[in-house]
This record gives structure tokens, C-alpha cells and sequence, in this order.
């Protein structure tokens, strides 16, 4: 190796709203960092090539894939994983609709999912169903099907706008 | 699985990205948005690589105006695409083609640059590129240089970017009055790369079409082209079967492609009116 390249890197990042300092093998990715140094396990890893969404996390405000992120690449970052947006309370409402509605079974997707739609619902007010499938293919879940996820999804984005409950859909499969 | 790198280097500025690249003597691989090469590393395809982090290069990020092209900096995102106003005037096929590229998540991060030098036939701005007649720019020990992007893309996976150059940005004529971008994709699922795709420009009369999922690097379609000038689009889909050569495998038959790529091009013709 010559001087200039380095194999391992010192990082300062924020995490969960606290400032960590540590150093990490430079080809480690962010969800290694966050589940094997920092003990936060929330971060699930499915593929690790980017298709299924189960590593999905903030990154700067915008949601990104921990398994596709080198740590190195993330000095001076502001890191929210599913432990942080819990305890902030940010996305209690999106949590207790996914409970309500059961949009969650085994729950390996589910803090992938609840990143992903974070950014949606804050990004597009009040998104079509369609809308919210487009958006949220990009996060498998291979028990519940989707149905209930898009459910719980609108009715936040619709209890966020103010809006009250969508009529219930009996059948309804769009 | 644990990506095995070599080593890891931030550059700072295009010149010294260049002098990493020589100092990592072949071994030295560029990482952009890391949305195709951390995959790879994932998955082990790629081991012992030297990175060269160009991400914190300012000068490679950003959308301008030059003379009469429009230039695109390596490093802008694909979201940055999406609602770019100079790109949505100048160059609405990518901001067009942006959203069919991936998720939000990796839209977040992957950059124009990486596509264009990573040269997957499936991706779309490629095939964008010579649709638009682009042109590329590369940046080496010898200094830059600007390649039509028909001549660009080579083979699978394969550019005319030599091992020590940089991409640093994609010029594009800027649009003119009433020219018109249109493109569309089959795809198994949204975000997916696509079966086929065809990306097309419709400019003073004449229309440029650029085919990706269809053979082994983006195509100019040149006999469809032909046909479509003429308003035949019978005959633009008889010719477009010749002009391409998609692959066959695990997703598609080359023949399913085939049939979808004439599909796709009946649609566009009938979003540009052209006379069926
Ligand atoms: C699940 C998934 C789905 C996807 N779907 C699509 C899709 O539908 N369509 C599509 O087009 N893409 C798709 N992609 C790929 C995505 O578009 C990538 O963002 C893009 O291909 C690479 O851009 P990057 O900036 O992330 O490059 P990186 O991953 O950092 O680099 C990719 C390659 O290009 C080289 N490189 C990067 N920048 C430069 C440069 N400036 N100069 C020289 N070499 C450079 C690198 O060395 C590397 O070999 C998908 C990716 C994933 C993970
Ligand atoms: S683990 Fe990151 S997308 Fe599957
Ligand atoms: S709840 Fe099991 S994968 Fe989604």
C-alpha cells in the first residue's frame, strides 16, 4: 500500500444525535459500523447488494442504504437509525399505525420500511397509493404482503395533512 | 461478507484524484456514490481495489450552461437530476429518466457520472446519451479530452475511458424549440433494471434513438430512425429488430425483448404523433 491510502480511517460522525469518534476498516460499510462497533443492531442487512431495502437509514435528512455506504465516506454526517427515530419520537405515529394496521409480522423489514416512508411522507404530503407502492418498491417484506403497509403509510400522511381516516376498503386491492 | 479493499484515499481535486490513480498503479478504482461498486465489493466480485473517493470534489458536481450545451458535472445524482431547472429545460430526458433509475434511496446517492463510466447496457442515461448525441469528458495525465458518447460505451461494461482518466462531466446540445424527449422502459418491477428500453429525441423533424437492455452496450438504432423520419413506425418496428441484439437470460428471452423494444416504440411514436 502507498502512503497516501490508508486501510483504516478515523471517523467522526454523528449518530442518533451523538457525536462518536472511532476508527473502522476503510472497506466497512455503514450498517457493519453501526451493528458490529456501535451495538446498534435495528439496522437489519438482507441482500447487502442494495435490493431490499432492510438497511435503509438517514443519512443528512435523505434516506439511504447502509449496505451500500462506506463509513469512510460519512465523515462529519448526521447518522438516524431506527434506535434514534424512536427515542426522538419522530415517527411514533408511522410505528403505531404499523402496529394497528399489522403491517409487520416478522419485523426484519420494518425499520428499512419505516425509513423509507419517513422520507416519503415528508417529502409528498399526502401520496396516492400508487404513489406509496412506487416509493416503497424498493423495500421488500416478505411476510405481510404490502397491503397493510401502504395502509398505514396513507393514514399518516393523511393524519399529518389533517385529513381524517380514509373510508375503510373492503376488497379494495389497488 | 466484508468488502476486502486495498486501501482507501479521499482526492480533493480532479488533479489529485489523477495522481492517485497513478499512484495506485492499476489497482486503483474511482468511488462515487458507491451504489454500483460497494455491491461489488459486497459481494467480493471486486477485491484488492485502492479507492479513490472523488465524492468531496466540488468541481465535479453541478449543472451549467455553456454556450449552446449544457454541462452535466460527474458527481450529480440522480436525484439531483429529477428537479435540476437547467437539466429540466436543457436536457429534460435525463430528468426524465432519472426516476426510472433504482429507489429514492439510491437515488439519493448514485451519481450520473457512475452510471455512465460503470456502462451497464440495461442502465437508461446511457442510452440518453447518444439519444441526445452527448458528448463525454475525460480528464488523465495527458490532460482532457471529449469523446461522442456513440463512441464512448464499447462493449459490456466497457468505455473508451482509459485506466488513469476521470469522468468528470456529459455535454449535451442544449434542446432547441419543439424538440421532444420521450423515454420508456419495460421493467419486472419498479426500480429494476430494465428488460428493454428505448430513450428517444425528436429534433427539427429528425429522431435520434438510443436502446438499452437490448444489446451489449447502449445502441443508436439507426434503421428505426430512418423509418421514423419518414413517419413509417411499421416499418421503424421492423427495422428496430435488426438494430438491436438483446441478450437472452434468466429475466427475458432476447425474442421477449424484442417484441417489448417494438412495443415501446409503437408507444413512443404514438407520444411524439407520428402518424401510425
Ligand atoms: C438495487 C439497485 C438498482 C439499480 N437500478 C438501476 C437502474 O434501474 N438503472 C441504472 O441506470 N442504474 C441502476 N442502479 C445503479 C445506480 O444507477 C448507480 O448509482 C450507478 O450505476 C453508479 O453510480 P455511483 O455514483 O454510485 O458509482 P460508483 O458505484 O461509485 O461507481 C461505479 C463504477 O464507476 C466508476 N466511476 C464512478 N464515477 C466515476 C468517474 N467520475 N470517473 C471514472 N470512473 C467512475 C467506479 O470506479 C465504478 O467502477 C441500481 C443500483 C442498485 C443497487
Ligand atoms: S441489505 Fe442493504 S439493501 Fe439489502
Ligand atoms: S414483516 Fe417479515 S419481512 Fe416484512
Amino acid at each position: 500500500m502507498t502512503q497516501s491510502f490508508r486501510d483504516r480511517i478515523d471517523l467522526e460522525m454523528t449518530v442518533n444525535g451523538e457525536e462518536v469518534e472511532l476508527t473502522v476498516p476503510a472497506g466497512r460499510h455503514l450498517i457493519d459500523v453501526l451493528r458490529l462497533d456501535l451495538g446498534l443492531t435495528g439496522s437489519h442487512v438482507g441482500c447487502e447488494h442494495g435490493v431490499c431495502g432492510a438497511c435503509t437509514l438517514i443519512v443528512d435528512g435523505s434516506a439511504v442504504r447502509g449496505c451500500l455506504t462506506l463509513a469512510a465516506q460519512l465523515q462529519g454526517c448526521e447518522v438516524w437509525t431506527i434506535e434514534g427515530l424512536t427515542e426522538g419520537g419522530v415517527i411514533g405515529d408511522l410505528q403505531k399505525a404499523f402496529v394497528e394496521r399489522n403491517a409487520l409480522q416478522c419485523g426484519y423489514c420494518t425499520p428499512g420500511m419505516l425509513a423509507s416512508a419517513k422520507a416519503l411522507i415528508e417529502a409528498d404530503g399526502v401520496p396516492s397509493r400508487e404513489t406509496i407502492r412506487e416509493h416503497m418498491s424498493g423495500n421488500y417484506c416478505r411476510c405481510t404482503g404490502y397491503e397493510a403497509i401502504v395502509d398505514a403509510i396513507e393514514t399518516v400522511a393523511r393524519q399529518r395533512a389533517g385529513e381524517t381516516e380514509p373510508q375503510a376498503r373492503s376488497g379494495a386491492t389497488s | 461478507m466484508k468488502a476486502s479493499i486495498g486501501g482507501y484515499a479521499q482526492a480533493e481535486t480532479v488533479a489529485h484524484a489523477i495522481a492517485l490513480l497513478g499512484e495506485a498503479g492499476g489497482e486503483g478504482r474511482i468511488l462515487a456514490g458507491g451504489q454500483s461498486l460497494v455491491a461489488a465489493l459486497n459481494l467480493g466480485t471486486s477485491e484488492g481495489d485502492m479507492l479513490i473517493d472523488i465524492a468531496g470534489i466540488a468541481a465535479l458536481r453541478g449543472v451549467k450552461l455553456d454556450g449552446d450545451r449544457l454541462v452535466i458535472g460527474a458527481l450529480t445524482r440522480h436525484c439531483d437530476l429529477v428537479r435540476d431547472p437547467l437539466v429540466g429545460e436543457h436536457a429534460p430526458l435525463f430528468a426524465k429518466a432519472a426516476p426510472l433509475v433504482a429507489h429514492d434511496a439510491i437515488r439519493n446517492r448514485g451519481t450520473i457520472g457512475g452510471s455512465l463510466a460503470y456502462a451497464d447496457p440495461a442502465a437508461e442515461y446511457p442510452a440518453c446519451a447518444i439519444a441526445l448525441d452527448a458528448a463525454i469528458i475525460l480528464e488523465g495525465p495527458d490532460g482532457t479530452r471529449e469523446i461522442p458518447a456513440r463512441d464512448f460505451f464499447t462493449g459490456l461494461f466497457e468505455t473508451a475511458r482509459a485506466e488513469g482518466e476521470i469522468l468528470t462531466a456529459i455535454t449535451v446540445p442544449k434542446a432547441q424549440d419543439g424538440e421532444r424527449h420521450v423515454i420508456r422502459e419495460g421493467t419486472r418491477r419498479a426500480g429494476d433494471y430494465a428488460l428493454a428500453g428505448l430513450a428517444v429525441v425528436m429534433r427539427d423533424g429528425r429522431h435520434r434513438i438510443g436502446a438499452f437492455g437490448l444489446g451489449d452496450r447502449p445502441l443508436l438504432c439507426q434503421g428505426a430512425m430512418a423509418a421514423l423520419d419518414q413517419g413509417d413506425v411499421d416499418g421503424a418496428v421492423t427495422a428496430l429488430a435488426q438494430d438491436v441484439d438483446p441478450p437472452s437470460d434468466a429475466q427475458a428471452s432476447a425474442s421477449y425483448r424484442r417484441h417489448l423494444a417494438g412495443v415501446l416504440l409503437r408507444r413512443i411514436a404514438a407520444d411524439l404523433g407520428v402518424a401510425p
